[in-house]
């Protein structure tokens, strides 16, 4: 069943900070091989013009990701979360997510659309920093895919 | 951000070096716990059948992970990079040996978006296994 419409706009609340711990980001990049000093040693991240080690551009999805918990479990929305599968991903940076930083995620649905029976939502989540500073706005499409024709045919 | 390639330097199609990024049943193992997706179809051969893949496959977002460093890499400040997009189109799948997969990436500055900001959109090509695994990944990087 497609998703309700009016759902798009809906807003939830922001969620309680995260912190960025530097021995976080140092074992994300190790764990996708890349061995760029900006992550792992302050002193060459402060030679590129940061205040503290930063982390790889995708480190903070596992941040917004937990945060479209909110959205993708709403039993309001009614998302069948088995037949759920990442569709596309986009982030759009202020700056660069740095050790110490204290996250909050507050995400919006961004779009709900049906193709081919197939559920497209677009979860919006806008990362702040303590300061209220816009950090990064992370775009998650993903796909509920439809039910096999077999059991619709049984519906 | 002090991105080490020059904008005045860059021309509509310079092309970035290529990479190739293996991925073994290990890596993945290692990508679950750092990034905290357990989806079982990143590990278990059995469940990844289950649901109909041909083996365990990468995740998604550790694919796109090792797609940007190709542009972080060229641009020297991973902080450079003032967006990055991707689809997830074809699964990188890894079966159960010591060579796994490899994730291949090639990049070119496709548009050079805006002189004050000294933007530059950087299009990438990440194939495994001789198809393209990513639709239109995407980068705009800010150059020196």
């Amino acid at each position: 069943m497609a998703l309700d419409q009016s759902f798009v706009g809906r807003t939830y609340p922001a969620t309680a900070p995260y912190e960025v711990g530097r021995e976080k980001i140092r074992e994300f990049a190790e764990a996708i091989g890349d061995a760029n000093p900006a992550y792992t040693d302050a002193e060459a991240a402060k030679a590129l013009g940061h205040p503290d080690v930063i982390a790889p551009p995708t480190f903070v999805f596992a941040i917004t990701y937990r945060a479209a918990g909110q959205v993708i479990e709403d039993p309001q929305l009614g998302l069948d979360y088995s037949r759920v599968v990442h569709g596309d991903q986009k982030f759009a940076y202020a700056r660069p997510v740095r050790a110490g930083d204290r996250l909050a995620v507050t995400s919006t649905i961004e779009s709900i659309k049906s193709m081919a029976g197939n559920d497209l939502l677009t979860i919006r989540g806008e990362v702040h920093d303590e300061h209220g500073e816009h950090v990064v706005t992370a775009h998650t499409m993903l796909v509920a895919r439809a039910p096999e024709a077999a059991e619709e045919g049984e519906a | 951000m002090t991105a080490k390639v020059s904008y005045d330097e860059v021309e509509v199609g310079t092309e970035l070096p290529t990479r190739e990024f293996p991925v073994t049943r290990a890596t993945l193992v290692r990508y679950a716990g750092a990034s905290g997706d357990f989806n079982p179809i990143h590990w278990n051969e059995r469940f990844a059948k289950e649901v109909g893949l041909p083996d365990v496959i990468a995740h998604g977002m550790f694919t796109m992970a090792e797609a940007v460093r190709v542009v972080t890499d060229w641009a020297g400040d991973p902080g450079a990079v003032a967006e990055y997009g991707v689809r997830f189109t074809k699964p990188v799948v890894v079966p159960d040996d010591d060579e796994g997969a490899v994730i291949e990436v090639s990049g070119k500055v496709a548009a050079k978006l805006d002189d004050e900001a000294r933007t530059v959109r950087v299009d990438l090509l990440v194939r495994s296994a001789g198809q393209r695994v990513l639709g239109m990944p995407r980068a705009v990087v800010r150059l020196a």
